[in-house]
């Protein structure tokens, strides 16, 4: 069997204002990827082509070894997808709607929907009407996590939610992961979260994947060296450094590819080093986006 | 996030709650129960057993280390970085190691009489 959950490789898809290039991705099973990126990025885009609600003009994508879209009827048994746009019946109540996914999927685990609902503060005798946002957010979520998908594809599961409502989510998410065969993809605009619980990150900008590896490697390579530079030192520029900020006798170097060697290599210019910081995803993904701009910018004025 | 996964760990030993030999929770396991990712404790795992807090028997799952100081290291090894990280702040003071001594005891004595003050 395949080891991975999915794989993209080649992908593009045009559309009038927008262009997604090149898209190339592979989640492991037993792992959960983060997709990250600014609005308009490309994230839903990517997860519709995933899911086969969009074709993709060109490249190959597979969802649990199955080609999609061709083959998107089979894998979907095994997936389970949630997303902002998917409606509930507004006049039947949750447990209606629990009733019906338990006669379409074998796998439905009534028990452990049992669970869900204790832990998500639902009652199965609400209508999906006088559901808070909150709550039906919960509410898709439930349905979807009860069927046990060997796959979880969501699109911006945590947006709009309060912070125990983030939690609990987020804490389902890792508790499926004590399963290594299954798999999560979740898009995400609350870097914390990804920061959180994702194996893997994937940091869309234009319709390009920047970056996509594991979590702990990504972050590692991010650094912000705090200097101070003497009257008359000139800071060099130094290979792995993608920008500087001075203030008088300050500066803050910001390095996406760190090196132990790199302090030592501004104490020789002249500058000394203050500190040596960690960056949060948040710091790191507000770095990358400018510098992303930054170089689109120079070379359409080019 | 795996520097916190590390604290949270290496507080327990620290404190008895997972005593010197004792087996720990597997990788997956502790990423359950801390609700964070499989690679951060993997990473926050590996970064122990560098530091020679836990070891990892292959097939076994993993160990505090045998050693039955392990919890005074760490407190240890706790001190140690924040001297050093003293030291450093010293330096950029232009602070000698003589005038450092006098405020490390200036600061004993603070420290001694607001516990007096306290009780």
């Amino acid at each position: 069997m395949n080891n991975l959950a999915i794989e993209l490789d080649g992908v593009c898809k045009s559309y009038r204002f927008f262009e997604l290039e090149n898209i190339a991705l592979q989640l492991p099973r037993g792992t959960i990827m983060g997709l990250i990126g600014p609005n308009g990025a490309g994230k839903s885009t990517t997860i519709r082509i995933l899911m086969a609600l969009v074709h993709q003009d060109r490249g190959e994508v597979r969802v649990l070894g199955h080609r999609m879209p061709d083959e998107q009827v089979a894998a979907k048994w095994d997936v389970g997808f949630a997303s902002d746009d998917m409606r509930l019946y507004d006049s039947m109540t949750l447990g209606w709607h629990m009733n019906f996914m338990k006669s379409i999927y074998n796998s439905w685990d009534a028990a452990y929907a049992q669970l869900l609902l204790k832990r998500f503060g639902l009652r199965a005798e609400q209508k999906i009407k006088g559901l808070s946002h909150g709550q039906r957010v919960k509410a898709t979520l439930l349905l979807v996590f009860a069927r046990r998908p060997k796959l979880l594809v969501l699109d911006e599961p945590t947006t709009g939610l309060d912070p125990v409502a983030r939690h609990e989510i987020l804490r389902e998410l890792t508790d499926v992961m004590a399963d290594d065969d299954r798999a999560v993809l979740f898009s995400s605009q609350n870097t914390q979260d990804v920061e959180q619980i994702s194996d893997r990150i994937t940091f869309i900008d234009r319709g390009h994947i920047i970056d996509s590896m594991d979590k702990e490697t990504y972050l590692d390579r991010w650094r912000r060296l705090r200097l101070e530079v003497p009257t008359g030192v000139a800071i060099p520029a130094l290979p792995g450094v993608i920008g500087i900020r001075r203030s008088g006798h300050l500066a803050v170097a910001t390095a996406n590819a760190f090196t132990p060697d790199l302090p030592s290599a501004y104490e020789n210019s002249g500058a000394r080093v203050h500190a040596v910081e960690n960056m949060t995803l948040e710091e790191i993904f507000v770095a990358n986006v400018e510098r992303s701009r930054e170089e689109v910018e120079a070379w359409e004025a080019m | 996030m795996y520097l916190q996964i590390m604290e949270q760990i290496k507080e327990r030993i620290a404190v008895g709650d997972w005593a010197a030999g004792q087996p720990i929770p597997s990788i997956r396991q502790l990423a359950v129960d801390a609700g964070v990712s499989v690679i951060t404790v993997k990473r926050a795992y590996l970064e122990l057993e560098r530091g020679g807090v836990i070891v990892t028997h292959q097939g076994k799952g993993s160990f505090v280390a045998s050693d039955p100081r392990v919890g005074k290291r760490i407190r240890e090894q706790e001190l140690a970085e924040h001297l050093e990280q003293a030291v450093r702040s010293a330096a950029l003071l232009g602070l000698s190691s003589k005038d450092l001594e006098k405020r490390i005891r200036a600061s004993y004595d603070r420290v001694a009489d607001a516990e007096k003050e306290s009780v």
